[in-house]
């Protein structure tokens, strides 16, 4: 266990790698209850959702979720969310733990709208089910037709009995749900998840394989490949930024990255030489520093050594030789094509 | 489970004194703590190593960890099944998995390190 801004963490249950693998060829289990949740309602609740982020919430249905980022004025990230519209005047947001109280006050500080921002992260558990097997497994404990939610949407029904959101959603490049529960239910659900899910070899599954499988699917973490200091243009994530859908914070400052041009980009990387390139560690472009790690770890599903880091925009591109300084010695990488790895549909 | 001639330190090393070589490891709990071994950096044969001081790392898929040595001494050998099968770490770090053996220059230093009794009651409290 480890304290995980406040909350006690399994980084691992029965080992990274085995877990890591459980996920990518049957089924694991998360508990991600630590995740924030945060609901904006009221009649103005979509323009305040709008405003205060980067993808388009107009293009939102209801039932429908999407990725989506929260900027200071200067551009960079309060955040990145999950947005889910689960009615015209009732939007869920699902935040990271360690930022959902500055998240609040932050929609709160911008909210000049005919809506009330409520801080519900203690009302809900969530658990993840990730993994190919992961629907057969959730279906067995429901009554709502999974196959019916498509990527990225989700639904309100029940799971053994007990009110759910059940949104088919993920942070692992496999198949999933995430469900969220009332924390009172949540240990009966996890027990009868892992028993619905025995056939198939499910295991439950921590921070540590959290993070191999995202990084794999190269999805961003807060505090590795974003922060307040990075934009979302620098973080590759230009699709989740609709500047043409209107006001919203933080548009000016992407507007004028994107017409005087970025200096940095995250590029994906492959050791070379013996090594991991770590959170942190200097990268090197012919023998002078030009950028930094932000995530690298053993990929258990390709059998390398893979990262990400920021360089400058002209060498962020697949196929540069780099180095990579790992404890003060610099062992080859080369930049690659990213995801490192995706899952066949 | 933690052999009764070993001693043990806080930092879950542990050392094997026979006459004047010391063997040098990691503790079944801190194989466990760091979870897949990936890679083990060990010194060469001649290196001084202090006690308490960094003798090499161990790197588990999630971090690298420094590894302290328990004792002073030269390094006589260090672990060759390591370079190409770390995982064996996981698996028998009180055994086949030891890290290097070292002609001690003080043997009194094991002296001021846990028993296995001690050892056991040291982790039980940090959990």
């Amino acid at each position: 266990m480890v304290d995980f801004g406040g909350w006690d963490m399994p980084v691992q249950y029965s080992g990274i790698i085995d877990e890591h693998n459980a996920v990518r060829n049957a089924v694991g289990l998360f508990d991600v209850s630590h995740m924030g949740e945060i609901e904006i309602r009221g009649p103005e609740a979509g323009k305040l959702t709008d405003y205060v982020t980067t993808n388009n919430v107009a293009k939102l249905k209801t039932g429908q979720a999407h990725y989506s980022g929260l900027l200071y004025e200067h551009g960079g990230f309060v955040d990145d969310i999950l947005v889910h519209k689960v009615a015209d005047e009732y939007f869920f947001l699902c935040v990271n733990a360690s930022n959902q109280d500055k998240d609040f006050e932050h929609i709160r500080a911008m909210n000049k709208f005919d809506a009330q921002v409520d801080n519900n992260g203690d009302r809900y558990a969530q658990l993840a089910i990730q993994g190919p097997k992961a629907r057969a497994t959730l279906q067995k404990l429901t009554p709502v037709d999974l196959s019916a939610i498509k990527y990225y949407w989700f639904t309100d029904g029940e799971v053994a009995g007990t009110p759910a959101r059940i949104a088919h959603t993920g942070y692992t490049g496999e198949d999933g749900f995430e469900i969220y529960v009332p924390p009172a239910e949540a240990v009966r659900m996890w027990n009868l998840i892992m028993d619905a899910g025995a056939e198939f070899g499910i295991k439950p599954a921590g921070l540590g394989a959290r993070n191999t499988l995202r990084l794999e699917a190269k999805m961003a973490l807060y505090g590795h490949e974003i922060d307040a200091s990075i934009s979302p243009l620098e973080a590759e994530l230009d699709w989740i930024v609709k500047l043409e859908k209107g006001d919203f914070v933080g548009r000016g400052a992407l507007q004028k990255q994107k017409e005087t041009g970025l200096t940095r980009k995250l590029v994906g990387f492959e050791m070379r030489g013996r090594g991991i390139g770590r959170d942190g560690y200097e990268v090197y472009l012919d023998g002078a520093p030009a950028g930094w790690v932000t995530s690298g770890s053993p990929s258990p599903t390709l059998g390398k050594n893979i990262g990400l880091c920021y360089l400058p925009v002209a060498q962020a591109q697949p196929g540069k030789s780099i180095q990579i300084m790992i404890r003060n010695q610099p062992v080859d990488a080369v930049t690659v094509e990213t995801p490192f790895y995706k899952r066949a549909k | 489970m933690y052999p009764e001639n070993f001693r043990y330190t806080k930092e879950h090393e542990w050392v094997l004194v026979e006459g004047d070589t010391g063997t040098i490891g990691i503790t079944d709990h801190a194989q466990e703590e760091l979870g897949d071994i990936v890679y083990v950096d060990l010194p060469k044969a001649g290196a001084k190593l202090e006690q308490g001081k960094s003798l090499g790392s161990v790197e588990s898929v999630k971090a690298v960890s420094d590894v302290y040595s328990p004792v002073s001494g030269e390094v006589l050998e260090s672990n060759p099944l390591l370079a190409d099968a770390p995982e064996k770490l996981n698996e028998d770090p009180h055994g086949v998995a030891w890290l290097v053996k070292i002609k001690l220059s003080s043997p009194a230093d094991a002296a001021n390190l846990m028993t296995a009794a001690d050892y056991q009651t040291y982790i039980g409290a940090e959990k």
